[in-house]
């Protein structure tokens, strides 16, 4: 083997710091622009997230010239600290605006102080979410304000989830944020009175950011990994708070952990999609299955089942492989709640399959038959699926149409290797 | 949903059958999109209150008593006619469903 170039030693140093800035950046970014968005409010935001990004950049250019400090995370807390100290200090609106309102403070340090500890940073952070996750914002933008400035991923990122471009994700985020400053929302914990409505807002929006990684039509594995384990982390945030450690959130996260457990089961080394019948059990993340075991029986508590309950028991009983007639009765009954709770295509589709499982395919035709969801490629793949050796040929014809309202290619051949078989 | 006799006491495995049958029912119209909401009546402690006298269940008097309801967003009383006929209370001798368009608050009935 060829020795690389230069002493084994230093090499392995110059790679753990080039790979230290950008993990300190998704872990810390986040941190950093929390707390002084919620400082300076949303009229500032820009001035938080510039604060922090030329943080980094400092780091970089220091770091590079003279390593990284000891304690990396310390010393971008304190240059961010001076950075918003002196935006304070010469911030023209701070002077009229807010110093009269503090003027009662004895320490003029006080006015100035940036509060970077740990329970500040949680507390700010979680505000932030509630913030991000109100009613008024389009749900598209709660996710990339989200991405942005909860789970501190770069415009590339988010493009590349969304399948879009830097310009149309800088537009979008610059929309969101001016709604955030035209709605007048505050960075801060709603009341006791409103805490579940508002926390349903945040359910819903972690969920949308969750089933964006993990039902994304983006090709980038790994950032599709990404993001399903930052709606955990989300909603482990709401777990450890105990104004927001409600079942519901329980649930979610009990539903995320069982549905992530299969990443590595449902594609292959190609890439292509391995359905769900096909993939292999010792490919199941068995740790994450755990986790959503105790998570489900956490939130088996209060007098409110909300659709999160269902879905996460019906995702326990994905983690089953065994085909029983217990487990396709027991998804057949959680789908009949759930679309009583909430109506969604996927969970009529879903409900259907389960109902040819549990009680027969010609049933679950009839039912299929009635669904008219048209325009779903999956609708078609389903009736294909109902069909085959029941009625090849209606199969056949269902699958043709399932093929031609697909849209990534990884779709198309799930779809075509059906057709090969019939 | 209309049960010709509310007394009578099926046995616990029928009724899992029966409870069963009612959730699939009520899933396929939900999974069309046109459940609405669904309430089941119990026929113990049922009280019957007229001219200011209140007495025990109505059972004696009329042939028929209401078992339960649900609202289905339909298109027309035909496709609410077609719900009705899967409705598994259909299997109980004499039990019939009725089905009857909701009030708008427009003033018109």
């Amino acid at each position: 083997m060829r020795k690389p170039p230069g002493s084994p030693g230093r090499l392995f140093l110059a790679m753990a710091q080039q790979e230290l800035i950008p993990h300190l950046f998704r872990s810390e970014y986040r941190k950093i622009v929390s707390v002084l968005c919620r400082r300076f409010g949303f009229e500032q935001i820009e001035i938080a997230e510039d604060i922090a990004s030329d943080t980094f950049a400092a780091a970089a250019q220091t770091w590079g010239l003279n390593g990284a400090p000891k304690n990396p995370v310390a010393w971008l807390y304190t240059v961010a600290k001076n950075k918003a100290k002196n935006h304070l200090q010469r911030d023209t609106v701070f002077e009229s605006k807010v110093v009269p309102e503090v003027q009662h403070d004895t320490s003029e340090l006080h006015e100035y102080e940036i509060d970077l500890s740990p329970k500040n940073i949680t507390d700010s952070q979680l505000q932030m979410m509630f913030a991000i996750c109100h009613p008024s914002i389009p749900s598209e933008a709660q996710i990339g304000l989200a991405l942005r400035i909860l789970c501190g991923f770069g415009i590339d990122e988010i493009a590349d989830a969304f399948l879009t471009n830097k310009e149309t994700i800088n537009k979008r985020l610059y929309r969101a944020k001016e709604k955030l400053r035209d709605e007048l929302i505050n960075i801060e914990f709603p009341g006791p009175a409103e805490i579940d409505k508002r926390l349903e807002n945040v359910l819903t929006s972690i969920y949308l950011l969750f089933n964006e990684g993990y039902y994304s039509v983006s090709q980038n594995e790994v950032l599709r990994k990404d993001l399903c384990f930052e709606a955990i982390r989300l909603c482990e945030m709401l777990i450890d708070n105990q104004n927001t450690d409600k079942p519901q959130v329980s649930a979610l996260l009990a539903l995320m952990y069982f549905q992530s457990s299969r990443f590595d089961a449902r594609v292959n080394k190609y890439g292509e999609i391995v359905l769900y019948d096909d993939q292999d059990i010792n490919l199941w993340d068995q740790e994450m299955i755990t986790k959503g075991g105790y998570f489900l029986h956490r939130s088996a508590t209060g007098d409110t089942l909300s659709k999160y309950h269902l879905e996460a028991s019906i995702a326990y009983w994905s983690t089953q492989k065994q085909d029983t007639p217990e487990k396709w009765e027991n998804i057949l009954q959680l789908y009949n709640r759930c679309l009583q709770l909430e109506y969604s295509p996927i969970a009529a589709l879903n409900r259907t399959y389960a109902l040819a499982k549990a009680n027969g395919k010609q049933q679950a035709i009839i039912e299929a038959e009635k669904l008219k969801l048209e325009n779903n490629q999956f609708y078609f793949a389903l009736l294909g699926e109902l069909y085959t050796d029941v009625e090849n040929s209606k199969a056949n014809e269902n699958f043709q149409k399932a093929l031609s309202l697909a849209k990534t290619p990884a779709d198309r051949q799930v779809i075509q290797r059906k057709i090969d078989q019939l | 949903m209309r049960h010709e006799d509310g007394g009578k006491i099926a046995s616990p495995e029928q009724m899992q059958v029966w409870m069963k049958q009612t959730m699939d029912w009520i899933g396929g119209i939900a999974a069309q999109n046109k459940f609405v909401g669904g309430t089941g009546l119990l026929f113990d402690g049922a009280k019957v209150i007229r001219h200011g006298v209140v007495t025990n269940g109505p059972f004696g008097e009329i042939k028929e008593t209401i078992g339960g309801f649900i609202t289905v967003r339909a298109e027309s009383v035909e496709e609410a006619v077609e719900f009705a006929k899967g409705c598994p209370v259909l299997q109980g001798d004499g039990n019939s469903m009725e089905v009857r368009r909701i009030a708008k608050n427009d003033g018109r009935h």
